[in-house]
């Protein structure tokens, strides 16, 4: 597994050359970091290429770094069913950049471009049908943002005056209670011990 | 003259009780003939994402039962993986056991669900009668092993909640015994139904390639001819030491897709007997102190468990920093977890990808030029649930 891996990163970074920033195998997953303008030749590669063949795109994840200048990172992870691999490629950018679309390569990441653009309000190019899919409609700000309140902006009710439902600007009884759990809890740490001294022992 | 024809749009759902849910789904019809749909989502949205961002480990757990509200159990698994993976620890095997006979419990309570309410589409209504008894009695064993019948947070990060009784252990097996014929009985009806196959057979089409192309996962790439399962390329758990076959269909329409889940449900009920069978003693939960809670017992005696168990229950476990991405092979297909950790006790990114909501996309492109009253099967046998579409 882990040597297969080390081979499909060898052989992209031999093909991909100056395209690769940086590839790091963690947790058995392969992850390739790379710039926003070679997104397109990169994916289209790792499709065609006969020893890649990622024909599958399982799914586009965004994530927002607030503080540092290239603020969000969008992940895209990839299946080849013919060598049984998965491949992670991920682009950082800065808000405003407007991102290639896939739909050309992959039909399915319409939906998904969609719901990154619904979630983080990230514009994608080329792109069918760029419309907000699992927000309301008339909705407005980006919820997965990190600056986006939990609690949202505005809340629905049914107005028996009204009789119909209304919208009204989020009203708490109680604010929202964040709390700080970051304490050190070390603790002892004979439990790791014995299970190490376990481990060793049955080695020997 | 050449006579003018306009097409009619149609409003299908939100209500609707074909749509499986809360679907909205605009179709453009010339006559009968269905020329556009646009699927309309997120009627159900409730942030699970951003929620699980607030919350330590343990309370994120339960936001996996409320995705996919019919097979809880295997959407939970999924992030038990994960965080496990990033922890880098080790789950005991009688844990393991556990799990796969209960995820094996949800792959049957999700597969009899889909095939009778697609027979209920195309208007059989024996079927679900039928099959909605074996559920009640997949969804006691629930019960009997987490305290609830469906939001069953019983898969924890380590291990399984708490051990199962010997009793409920044979009364699977009982049932287990009992339910092929069950099977037999629901084919009986559908299998070489004349109505049920002029409904299903070469509707809704989906060849070799297009199932790639859209992302599509489990019973719809199955059906469609391509053999692949996740419990077999990708073993997890104890699914390697596991016979069991893998059907496939071979036209990849709405009826091989049908057969395909009624195989699964005959695979599952072997899958479960052997786990049962083979099911070790042992511990139920990681040994770890730092991440599984301790016994109710120890509670009562120990100073230090109660001070673990405190401690677990306000701050949580700390997970290390890393990404890390784990899929299972839930009823519907691929249920994947894509977690980043920055080290603290609450997730940084949880990104779930859901199985239906990629074969959802492709409901414009199935439906296209077949009958309006083709929605319903097409849509029945994608075996969508809104809970894990709209997240």
């Amino acid at each position: 597994m882990l040597e297969d891996l080390k081979k499909l990163e060898k052989l992209i970074n031999s093909e991909l050359t100056s395209k690769v920033q940086k590839s790091i195998i963690e947790n058995l997953e392969l992850l390739i970091e790379i710039n926003e303008e070679d997104l397109i030749d990169v994916v289209q590669f790792l499709k065609s290429n006969e020893k890649c063949k990622f024909r599958q795109l399982i799914d586009i994840a965004g994530v927002d770094y607030p503080d540092q200048e290239k603020r969000f990172r969008l992940v895209y992870l990839f299946l080849s069913h013919e060598n049984n691999n998965r491949i992670k490629i991920s682009i950082n950018f800065e808000s405003n950049q407007i991102i290639n679309s896939l739909t050309k390569i992959f039909p399915s990441a319409n939906w998904m471009e969609r719901e990154v653009f619904d979630m983080y309000g990230i514009k994608f190019k080329n792109h069918p049908d760029l419309r907000r899919i699992l927000t309301d409609y008339g909705f407005k700000g980006h919820p997965l943002r990190k600056d986006f309140p939990l609690t949202g902006f505005n809340e629905v009710r049914y107005s028996e005056k009204d009789k119909k439902v209304i919208y009204e600007p989020v009203k708490l009884e109680q604010n929202y209670r964040n709390f700080d759990f970051e304490s050190p809890w070390e603790g002892t740490s004979y439990i790791k011990e014995i299970n190490k001294i376990e481990k060793d022992g049955k080695k020997n | 003259m050449v006579k003018k024809t306009k097409s009619l749009n149609l409003n299908f759902g939100p209500q609707h009780p074909a749509a499986h849910g809360v679907l909205r789904l605009i179709l453009e019809l010339d006559g009968e003939i269905v020329e556009k749909a646009d699927p309309h989502i997120g009627l159900l949205h409730r942030g699970t994402e951003k929620l699980i961002e607030q919350k330590t480990y343990t309370q994120a757990l339960p936001y996996f039962d409320r995705l996919d509200y019919v097979a809880p159990m295997n959407q939970e698994h999924a992030f038990a993986l994960a965080s496990e993976k990033l922890l880098n620890i080790e789950v005991p095997i009688r844990a393991k056991y556990i799990r796969v006979i209960f995820c094996e419990i949800g792959r049957i309570l999700s597969h009899i669900l889909n095939v009778t309410t697609q027979a209920l589409d195309v208007g059989a209504l024996t079927p679900s009668l039928w099959g909605f008894e074996e559920r009640e009695t997949l969804m006691t064993f629930y019960e009997r092993a987490s305290g609830s019948r469906l939001h069953a947070n019983y898969f924890r990060t380590g291990g399984v909640h708490q051990d199962i009784p010997l009793k409920l252990v044979e009364d699977i097996e009982k049932f287990c015994r009992s339910f092929p014929k069950i099977i037999d009985d629901l084919e009986s009806l559908l299998t070489d139904n004349r109505i049920f196959k002029q409904r299903n057979v070469e509707i809704g089409i989906v060849s070799k390639q297009e199932a790639l192309d859209h992302s599509f996962s489990g019973v719809m790439l199955r059906g469609s001819g391509i053999p692949w399962d996740l419990r077999r390329s990708q073993p997890y758990e104890i699914y390697k030491d596991l016979d069991f076959k893998i059907p496939i269909g071979k036209n990849g329409d709405c009826y091989d897709r049908y057969l395909c889940r009624i195989e699964e449900m005959r695979e599952s009920v072997k899958i479960i007997l052997q786990c049962v069978e083979k099911l070790p003693k042992g511990p139920v939960k990681s040994i770890d102190g730092k991440i599984s809670p301790p016994n109710r017992d120890d509670l009562k005696q120990s100073m230090e468990a109660l001070i673990h168990h405190f401690k677990l229950f306000t701050e949580g476990y700390r997970v290390p920093k890393g990404n890390v991405y784990t899929a299972v092979e839930a009823p519907k297909g691929e249920f994947g977890v894509y977690l980043i950790s920055d080290g603290t006790n609450k997730p940084y990114r949880c990104k779930i990808r859901a199985p239906g909501f990629s074969h959802l996309q492709a409901m414009d492109y199935l439906i296209r030029g077949h009958m309006l009253a083709d929605v319903p099967a097409v849509l029945g046998s994608l075996d969508i649930v809104f809970g894990e579409v709209d997240r």
